[in-house]
């Protein structure tokens, strides 16, 4: 690269503009990992017998993981051991009532809170066309248009109002698609999850709005553990959004999420996130969220779709690979997804392909963006069963990198049992040249625009399949989270 | 005053030493030719007009309309009227040209504090300019340059000129890979610009280009120096002897100084 790299390098002192803590008054259980705690949790909602039976279970499963000191190791992330008898598993604010059921109950500090990110609640200012479960650390604190949509049979609510009113579809999903002993970090939300969304669209129904849950880590020394269920029932449609922020805090917290979806016949779920939990201090490094999530989609019935669409530009570590099992013939699995790893952020990232149907398909577009000293690394899989006849898989990987102290690594694992599958893989580095960002600035354009064109640009892709106001919000996101990287 | 004023400009390109002292003065209205062998420092001179951080400036100074050139931003300068049309036009994969130039546009006319221009009146421009160009309209939607021919590059950068109308618009051998009929099409449409409130500078190898945009001074660059300025006539003596003559000549002049 010609001299004017080091010019590159600046571009990497954003500051984090969701960082702000909200003063509320919260209830939050003490330190600590036990079936004392699992208790407290499961009472705290008011469960039914199975949903405790099946913490335990799943609490007894991870002990003995952690005995086997089997939290997985194979990703390519470093960072130092966590102490899981050092965070506190459920806070939430303090209200009057468990569950709040019209906003006027929730607490104003909150609803700003939210306002602030963007997202506001209250009737008059609330996004149109979009309903929202706001999650604010360990619960749901209120949820919009949902006697609209129930009207209509959707099921749009927390968790943990489901497991009151709706504990056989609960009993029936939960954990269907990622078991409790799926693997350690699944094992650990399975044993303290304490809220998160459910969904349920019936036969038939498209449902006309995006629902979106926004996810926000307010406490201090707290985990969040949510876990969302959606279904999509014969021949339904739903669009859904999830968006996440924390506050800007010196120590690491841990966030480990499972998303199971699961689509019948002919239904479609399309899956999106704008994640940008916090990414931890820009020069030290320090703080920062561990996102640690296992997601994954069923397209159990015949020519269903899933298609997973995300935009991680947040947290100190992210390592997640939504997936789809491509069960039903004719189905078909997307995932589509801009990872960028700034400052001292580290991504392990991708998706898994399971292709048991005949005839199915799937297609892989991934963008890793590299900038400061970050590291991005994609994982992919793609597995064909003997059953799919037919399957074919399209995989597209591609890496930007931004000045050059960051690294992009790629990890595509292939395995077809089917001799008539079709696999093509396709992959590519790129840097940010020096070229570019001065063909636009000699057009008139500021460096940071240039640089955030040209990012832009390279995850068009991707951006596309974003519901339309949110990629709009997803650029923004990007070009302020590299604000900084070029001088 | 000159619109552009070029005194003893010294540059460094990875301490190398590439322009040498050179002087120039470009009157608005003026169209110049600079011509001179590969490796003179054409483009390094087009590339410090248009302020890549990048290349030195040692010694000198450049002053456009009495504006210190040399301490401006890339974008700033171009903001101020200066358009460089690329010897080598970039790649931009997934921005649309329409998108670009809009942004481009938007830009200088922020920077002078003009209404921005949104894209049911953009369109209309864009599109009157393709036409002066003979330019097909499906250039809007495809990337910046990527997938082009090396003549449709140098078409699209003139077509950019024609849209962000600069002040002073510097062409760096806008004219090589052109075949004869794109070649008069970019020549119309730099001379279509021909005002008494702009000037151009052409790079260029070959006297051809000079058949159609018809320069008022051609000015002969060897080793970072101007050595010999004249009109018009200048370029057909070059393209008769070639740089030779005036090479050898610049050296006789270098030892006797
Ligand atoms: N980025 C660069 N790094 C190193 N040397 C360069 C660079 N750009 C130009 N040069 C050198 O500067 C000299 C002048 O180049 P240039 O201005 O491109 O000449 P011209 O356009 O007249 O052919 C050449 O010797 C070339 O090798
Ligand atoms: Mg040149």
């Amino acid at each position: 690269m010609s001299t004017d790299t080091r010019t590159i390098d600046t571009l990497i002192e954003a500051e984090y503009k969701w960082g702000f803590v909200t003063e509320v008054e919260s209830d939050s259980a003490p330190k600590g990992l036990n079936e004392e705690i699992i208790r407290l949790i499961s009472t705290k909602k008011n469960e039914p017998e199975f949903m405790l039976e099946w913490r335990m279970k799943a609490f007894r499963h991870w002990l003995k993981l952690e005995k086997q000191q089997a939290e997985p190791k194979w990703a390519n992330i470093k960072y130092d051991a966590i102490d899981y008898q050092d965070i506190i598993y459920y806070s939430a604010p303090k209200s009057k009532k468990a569950g709040p059921k019209s906003l006027n109950e929730v607490d104003p500090e909150i609803l700003l809170a939210y306002e602030k990110l963007g997202i506001p609640l209250n009737e008059q200012k609330r996004l149109a066309g979009v309903a929202v479960d706001a999650v604010f650390d360990s619960v749901s604190v209120a949820t919009t248009f949902q006697a609209e949509l129930a009207e209509i049979g959707i099921i749009f609510c927390p968790f943990s109002e489901a497991v009151q009113r709706h504990p056989e579809l609960v009993r029936k999903y939960l954990g269907s698609v990622v078991p409790y002993s799926d693997n350690f970090f699944a094992a650990l939300n399975a044993a303290v999850f304490s809220d998160g969304s459910f969904i349920y669209i019936p036969k038939g129904v498209r449902c006309p709005m995006e629902l979106m849950t926004y996810f926000r880590i307010n406490a201090a020394d707290s985990g969040q553990f949510e876990r969302t269920l959606i279904i999509a029932d014969e021949g339904s449609y739903v669009s859904y959004l999830e968006g996440c922020t924390a506050p800007t805090r010196d120590k690491n917290q841990l966030h480990a999420a499972v998303v199971e979806l699961v689509a019948h016949d002919n239904a479609e779920i399309k899956y999106s996130t704008v994640q940008n939990w916090y990414p931890g201090d820009p020069v030290t490094g320090k703080g920062g969220i561990y996102n640690f999530v296992t997601k994954r989609g069923k397209c159990e019935g015949v020519n269903s779709k899933i298609s997973w669409t995300q935009v991680e530009t947040g947290a100190a570590i992210t390592w997640k690979y939504p997936s789809v099992i491509l069960q039903g013939d004719n189905s078909v699995g997307e995932f589509y997804s801009v990872a960028l790893s700034n400052h001292w952020q580290q991504a392990d990232t991708g998706t898994k392909m399971i292709h048991i149907g005949k005839n199915t398909r799937s297609t892989i577009i991934a963008k890793g963006i590299s900038a400061g000293h970050g590291q991005n690394t994609y994982r992919g899989g793609v597995k064909i069963l003997k059953s799919a006849v037919g399957a074919r898989n399209y995989t597209q990987c591609d890496s930007l990198l931004i000045g050059d102290k960051c690294g992009a690594h790629t990890f595509p694992y292939i395995e077809a049992k089917n001799s008539t599958a079709r696999i093509e893989h396709e992959a590519s580095t790129s840097k940010v040249g020096d070229d570019q960002i001065f063909y636009l600035q000699q057009r008139g354009i500021p460096k940071e625009d240039a640089l955030s064109m040209i990012i832009n640009g390279f995850c068009k892709q991707v951006f596309r399949k974003l519901p339309m106001e949110f990629a709009v919000e997803a650029q923004k996101l990007l070009s302020v989270s590299l604000e900084g990287s070029v001088g | 005053m000159a619109m552009l004023e070029i005194r003893n400009l010294h540059v460094k390109i990875e301490n190398r030493e590439i322009l040498k002292g050179l002087n120039l003065k470009v009157n608005a209205g003026e169209v110049h030719s600079i011509m001179g062998p590969n490796g003179s420092g054409k483009s390094t001179l087009a590339q410090v007009l248009a302020r890549r951080e990048s290349y030195l400036v040692t010694e000198g100074e450049v002053l456009l309309d009495g504006k210190d050139l040399l301490a401006m931003k890339p974008e700033d300068a171009a903001c101020e009227g200066v358009f460089m049309a690329f010897q080598y036009p970039i790649e931009i994969a997934g921005i649309s040209n329409a998108y670009f130039l809009r942004a481009a546009l938007n830009a200088v006319r922020k920077y002078h504090g003009r209404k921005e221009m949104d894209a049911m009146d953009f369109l209309p421009f864009y599109k009157g300019k393709m036409k002066l160009l003979e330019v097909d309209e499906s250039f809007m939607t495809r990337s910046v340059n990527e997938g082009f021919s090396g003549g449709e590059k140098k078409r699209n950068e003139i077509l950019q000129m024609a849209l962000l109308e600069p002040k002073l618009a510097i062409l760096d051998e806008t004219d090589s890979g052109l075949d004869i009929d794109a070649l008069r099409i970019v020549a119309n449409g730099v001379n279509a610009m021909r005002s008494p409130d702009r000037a151009t500078i052409v790079i260029t190898h070959y006297q051809r280009l000079l058949d159609y945009i018809v320069p008022d001074f051609v000015h002969v660059l060897v080793d970072g120096r101007i050595v010999k300025s004249g009109g018009k006539e200048l370029a057909l003596t070059l393209e008769e002897q070639g740089y030779v003559g005036v090479e050898t000549e610049a050296r006789a002049l270098a030892v006797a100084v």
